[in-house]
């Protein structure tokens, strides 16, 4: 780890920056899980709590923002800790957008109260959400522990994340086929199964910012893409 | 992340060497004084028409290196400098080399702003006169006033030509020297610390002329101030403990510099 600032407010002033977004990243992942679940069981009251803890995210992303700038304001911080700074202001704009997303799945939720199609239709967005959900861990463990090499396994895996949401496309798209009555639902599904891939590409990015913020330079490798449903083919069976 | 992706691009594009003319040379620059080996082999290639900041906590060297470019060492009996500066291929050790005239082409101006207890006028056409620049009257007024102009103080002091220096205000004072400094058509000019005894405003002042002079002077500043090194230089040059640790182009230093001891520094975490 670095050394001590002359200044020790300074440090302080890092800490708590770095506290507030893994304390964000904490509300964040909660949100996905909860949201998920709330998905899964049809719980509408879970999904409700869902939307009032994304309301606290979004007061920690206000809240890390003023800290960050303040103290831009009041140590001119240079080099890393000018990364670090830059850092939690990009983290919690992921992270806000993470838990903007997982609102939305609780939002569906609420909407969808009163339906209830076969269980098993939720199995691919449940998993796509479990690998999304590591991906998130992975990737603010890295953040905490300025760990490169697990900021780019992050990095890497988004793949595996956008092949999953081809291939759960694809399932529901069978499933609507199937039984026009699933339509609805599915459709709903689709969006939640949308939602969470977005939210592994905010994990993508926070690796990328992490690697910034340790290496100071920018990841400018292409990152292998998995994501094929703009040009996959509609089964069609008649 | 298109914005990482610029920021190195701006960095990279910002190397500056490779298209600027050297303008300084130093070349295994050692210094003692008396006993005291204060200035460890220092290479250092400072570009033409452009502001090289020499950055490093107290009795790191880089006044030390500074001095050496005029010969400034010369005035204190136990210091002993080795190695070879050249301004141009020309060694300032040469003895066949006048140092009256290596300080006209090396001008320099120090922490605290020193006047002559002289008029306005008097400080800037003082230079000229004793260099023999100006052939007449009319030739070293329109020195003066040139000069003052340069200097970002003609406004200021048009009226009060025949007031004396001193009885200006601290940043003023410091401008007339730069304008002393100037007056002489010197090729290089060395700032030491230019701006600690100055308001933020005055410092403003001085950096904004600074910016305006490398189009035409090659500036090397000693500072304490990070965040001016970052603003007003090109180059930076990092010394510690008398020894140069790392120098490049100051976007490069104050965002990612490559040596452990130079980030500690910049981001005050020792010095």
């Amino acid at each position: 780890m670095m050394s001590e600032h002359t200044a020790k407010a300074f440090d302080v002033d890092l800490q708590e920056l770095a506290r507030k977004v893994a304390e964000m990243g904490g509300l964040a992942e909660k949100e996905i899980g909860d949201a998920v679940e709330a998905l899964a069981k049809r719980d509408t009251a879970l999904a409700q709590r869902v939307m009032a803890v994304d309301l606290s995210t979004d007061q920690l992303q206000r809240e890390i923002e003023e800290k960050a700038i303040l103290t831009i304001a009041r140590r001119q911080p240079m080099a890393v800790d000018l990364r670090e700074i830059v850092a939690a202001l990009r983290l919690a704009n992921d992270l806000e957008r993470i838990g903007d997303l997982a609102k939305n799945i609780a939002k569906r939720v609420v909407a969808l109260n009163g339906d209830f199609p076969p269980q098993k239709l939720i199995r691919g967005v449940e998993h796509i959400s479990d690998l999304v959900l590591e991906q998130l861990k992975d990737v603010l463990d890295a953040y905490a522990q300025r760990d490169l090499a697990k900021a780019l396994a992050v990095w890497k895996g988004d793949d595996k994340v956008d092949a999953m949401y081809t291939s759960v496309f694809r399932e529901l798209l069978t499933y609507m086929m199937e039984d026009p009555r699933n339509i609805t639902f599915c459709t709903h599904l689709l969006f939640c199964a949308k939602n969470i891939e977005r939210m592994g590409d905010h994990a993508t990015n926070i690796a990328e910012t992490v690697y910034y913020m340790v290496e100071g330079r920018a990841l400018t490798d292409e990152r292998p893409k998995g994501d094929t449903t703009n040009i996959a083919p509609v089964p069609i069976r008649m | 992340m298109n914005s990482m992706v610029q920021v190195e691009q701006t960095v990279a594009s910002h190397v500056g060497l490779e298209d600027t003319p050297i303008k300084v040379v130093a070349r295994g620059v050692n210094v003692f004084y008396g006993e005291k080996h204060a200035l460890h082999d220092i290479d250092l290639d400072i570009p033409e028409r452009a502001v090289t900041a020499l950055i490093g906590p107290s009795g790191c060297g880089k006044s030390t290196f500074l001095r050496c470019i005029n010969r400034m060492n010369d005035t204190i009996p136990i210091a002993r400098v080795t190695g070879t500066i050249k301004i141009d291929r020309q060694d300032v050790h040469d003895p066949a080399l006048d140092v009256v005239q290596l300080r006209a082409r090396v001008g320099m101006v120090f922490q605290k702003p020193n006047p002559f207890p002289k008029s306005v006028f008097e400080n800037v056409a003082y230079g000229p006169r004793i260099h023999g620049l100006a052939a007449s009257k009319a030739d070293l007024e329109e020195v003066v006033v040139t000069s003052l102009k340069r200097a970002g103080l003609w406004e200021e002091v048009k009226d009060r030509l025949s007031d004396q220096g001193t009885g200006l205000s601290g940043g003023q004072q410091q401008r007339l020297c730069i304008a002393r400094a100037i007056a002489v058509s010197p090729e290089v000019i060395l700032m030491d610390e230019p701006c600690s005894a100055l308001d933020p405003i005055a410092t403003a002042k001085i950096e904004e002329l600074m910016d305006e002079l490398r189009t035409n002077f090659t500036i090397i500043i000693v500072t304490h101030s990070m965040q001016q090194a970052a603003r007003v230089s090109q180059r930076t040059a990092f010394f510690h403990l008398g020894y140069l640790v790392e120098e490049g182009p100051t976007t490069k230093m104050f965002t990612t510099p490559g040596d452990r001891r130079t980030q500690d520094y910049i981001t005050g975490r020792f010095g």
